[in-house]
């Protein structure tokens, strides 16, 4: 039995969370090779920015197009340290590569604090979640949502895009930042300090899980969930809806910070190419296609299609982005609820195996009458009174 | 905002029937204009704990205009209070938590949820936010008695969206209860109900004035002429007249508005519906 909403039961929840833990921190290791190993750590990072966009989209009715800009701080911030630490090993100068031959060789004053391991593990978190607080409630407090709110954030990521490709000398342009030795001391040449990183992004996806299921189970999570249907009544019973959105965006932003963070040691280069307006979509496009509002959806739905593109386009070099936009449309169009939902139907359809036999009975059977079909919704209500 | 309505745990309570204390709601001379459209011109009335006070008249009269100014859905000027606080100008949440609650002309429920879940989230604009991160785990009292009271005890594990449409508009009035609205403002509660749920909902609504000050917006004249207290009559944005239902019924102005008008001005009587009945 499911509590409603599509939040799976506690029992539920355990056990895929558990299963989830089992299948990635010990299956896959003892299955896959280091290359396929580390990929899957690169879709494990994905993963984490989809439970963020479940929470933020799927939860909370906010298409946010624009997870690329806190995938993008958290990503660029975990890049300034490590590239200022190995500019500090075997005695050499303190300042990155990239700046001895773009830049006047002296790092920018806003660099310097991200030679501190605690701020940037600090900057990772909070610099996403600030920049997410500070634009949600300039946005929902003006009450701009829906298509609108999706524009602006993928018109965030462009902009954002424009502004590190134009600083060549401090963020490194198009090349990005990248050729990264070391990860807290430990050598990034070293399989096995590479089998921990992966062992800390699997760890991190699945308290991100346990974290999401926390929250879809909560208060918050019902109040979430009422202001996405319903944000007219939310209001009128005395909340604040820009708050609430304002809280989901954050986490959502925090969660993408960190997978960004992860990402960088993993992949071992961020740039916009991995941050912009296409990533930022194909992130949508794996919550989308798992099931958005679910608990599990957007990990397997994010996982799921970064599989996929790495493996069709090793044997179709050029179909991929073809294939990527037939399936947002596809599950668009005929599956909106992902393939959660799938899963849904198909209990539905075990539960009540007469169903279709009989027409089923009317709605209304209490003899009670349609609701006026006229009459609209509060959010989008017309008043009524002012036609003369 | 008055030094009493500050606690953060929650509106001051009456210890005797742990509700919030019973105020009125004063609403003079107000006005609200869309662009060069006056919507409502000078409207002046009000409700007090004990009685059921109804709005009415004709389409267009600035019936729900008036309810979406009290709320701050839309500005409006002049003054509507409730108790010492001024209304007028908060915005909509902030106007909730002073206790005013509303209902639409289509109950506006959270389909996807619970009837449980709708009354708790109605009774939760004064939680601290770290019972907001906590799961549900029982069932507040008030929330159990608010049920009763709208008759949905039995469902609270139902879907809203399954509900009838009598027993949304219902459940949307429980929501208010658990919110411990002290004004509730109705717009056309029994629109589209049957005979006996508008009977039973009359009889809810009486009960529920009790404690409270009920305002309910309606074109419905048997059920007016049924269930309320007293009545105040909107044309064209002001009030024309106001008292119990037979003074109403008597004053010719208003005969004229409802009957009148369509007669000597060849208006479209289905404006009227249900209004001349």
């Amino acid at each position: 039995m499911t509590g409603g909403l599509g939040v799976p039961s506690r029992r539920n929840a355990l056990a895929g969370t558990g299963a989830l833990a089992l299948v990635l921190l010990v299956v896959a290791p003892l299955m896959l090779s280091d290359f396929r190993l580390a990929l899957l750590g690169k879709f494990i990072c994905f993963a984490i920015v989809a439970v963020g966009i479940g929470i933020a989209w799927g939860r909370g009715g906010m298409l946010t197009l624009g997870q690329g800009v806190f995938f993008g701080i958290g990503g660029y911030a975990m890049a300034m340290h490590l590239k200022l630490a190995d500019a500090e090993l075997n005695g050499g100068s303190g300042v990155p590569d990239f700046m001895l031959l773009y830049g006047d060789g002296t790092v920018p004053g806003w660099w310097e604090p991200f030679r501190s391991p605690l701020f940037t593990l600090l900057a990772v978190v909070a610099l996403p979640a600030l920049l997410a607080t500070a634009l949600g409630l300039a946005i929902f407090k003006r009450r701009i949502k829906g298509a609108y709110f999706a524009i602006l954030s993928q018109a965030m990521v462009a902009a954002f895009v424009v502004l590190l490709v134009g600083q060549q000398q401090t963020t490194g342009g198009t090349n990005g930042l990248n050729g990264f030795r070391s990860f807290f001391g430990y050598s990034l040449s070293d399989p096995a300090n590479r089998l921990t990183l992966y062992y800390l992004a699997a760890g991190i996806l699945v308290a991100a899980v346990a974290l999401s299921a926390a929250l879809q189970r909560s208060r918050f999570g019902e109040l979430l969930v009422a202001t996405r249907d319903a944000e007219e009544r939310v209001r009128f019973l005395g909340y604040d809806p820009a708050l609430v959105k304002t809280v989901a965006f954050a986490l959502a932003a925090a969660l993408a910070g960190v997978a960004g963070a992860l990402f960088v040691p993993i992949v071992g280069i961020i740039s916009p190419a991995d941050i912009g307006v296409v990533p930022s979509i194909v992130f949508i496009v794996g919550v989308a296609v798992g099931g958005r509002a679910g608990l599990f959806g957007p990990v397997l739905g994010a996982i799921g299609v970064a599989w996929a593109e790495t493996s069709l386009s090793e044997a179709f070099p050029s179909f991929w982005s073809y294939f990527q936009g037939a399936l947002l449309i596809a599950v668009i169009a005929l599956l909106p609820g992902g393939a959660a939902s799938l899963v849904d139907r198909l209990r539905e359809r075990a539960t009540s195996p007469r169903r279709g036999a009989s027409s089923p009975p009317a709605a209304g059977a209490a003899g009670t009458p349609a609701p006026a079909a006229a009459a609209s919704t509060p959010a989008d209500r017309p008043a009524e009174e002012v036609h003369p | 905002m008055s030094p009493q309505t500050v606690d953060v745990l929650g509106a001051p309570q009456d210890v005797a029937t742990g509700l919030a204390a019973p105020v009125s709601l004063v609403v003079s001379g107000l006005r609200v204009q869309f662009g060069g459209f006056v919507a409502v011109s000078d409207a002046s009335f009000d409700a007090h704990p004990g009685e059921v006070r109804f709005l009415i008249g004709p389409n267009g009269a600035g019936k729900t205009t008036c309810i979406d100014a009290i709320t701050g859905l839309v500005r409006g000027t002049g003054s509507a209070k409730l108790g010492d606080d001024e209304l007028l100008g908060r915005p909509v949440h902030r106007t909730a938590r002073l206790g005013v609650g509303r209902t639409f002309q289509t109950a506006s429920v959270f389909e996807e949820m619970s009837v449980l879940q709708n009354l708790d989230i109605a009774a939760g604009m004064n939680r601290r936010s770290a019972a907001l991160l906590r799961p549900r785990r029982t069932v507040e009292p008030r929330i159990e008695a608010a049920a009763e009271q709208i008759g949905l005890a039995g469902s609270l594990e139902q879907r809203a969206g399954t509900l009838s449409h009598g027993q949304k508009q219902w459940l949307e009035i429980g929501m208010l209860l658990v919110q411990d609205a002290r004004v509730l403002l109705l717009d056309e509660p029994v629109a589209g109900m049957s005979h006996d749920e508008r009977t039973a909902t009359g009889t809810l609504l009486q009960r529920i004035a009790e404690h409270r000050a009920v305002v309910v917006v309606e074109h419905d004249m048997d059920f007016m002429r049924r269930f309320a207290t007293r009545v105040t009559v909107l044309h064209q944005g002001s009030v024309i007249s106001e008292g119990s239902v037979a003074h109403v019924q008597a004053d010719p102005r208003v005969q004229e508005v409802y009957l009148g008008s369509a007669a000597t001005h060849g208006a479209d009587p289905a404006e009227h519906e249900g209004a001349t009945s």
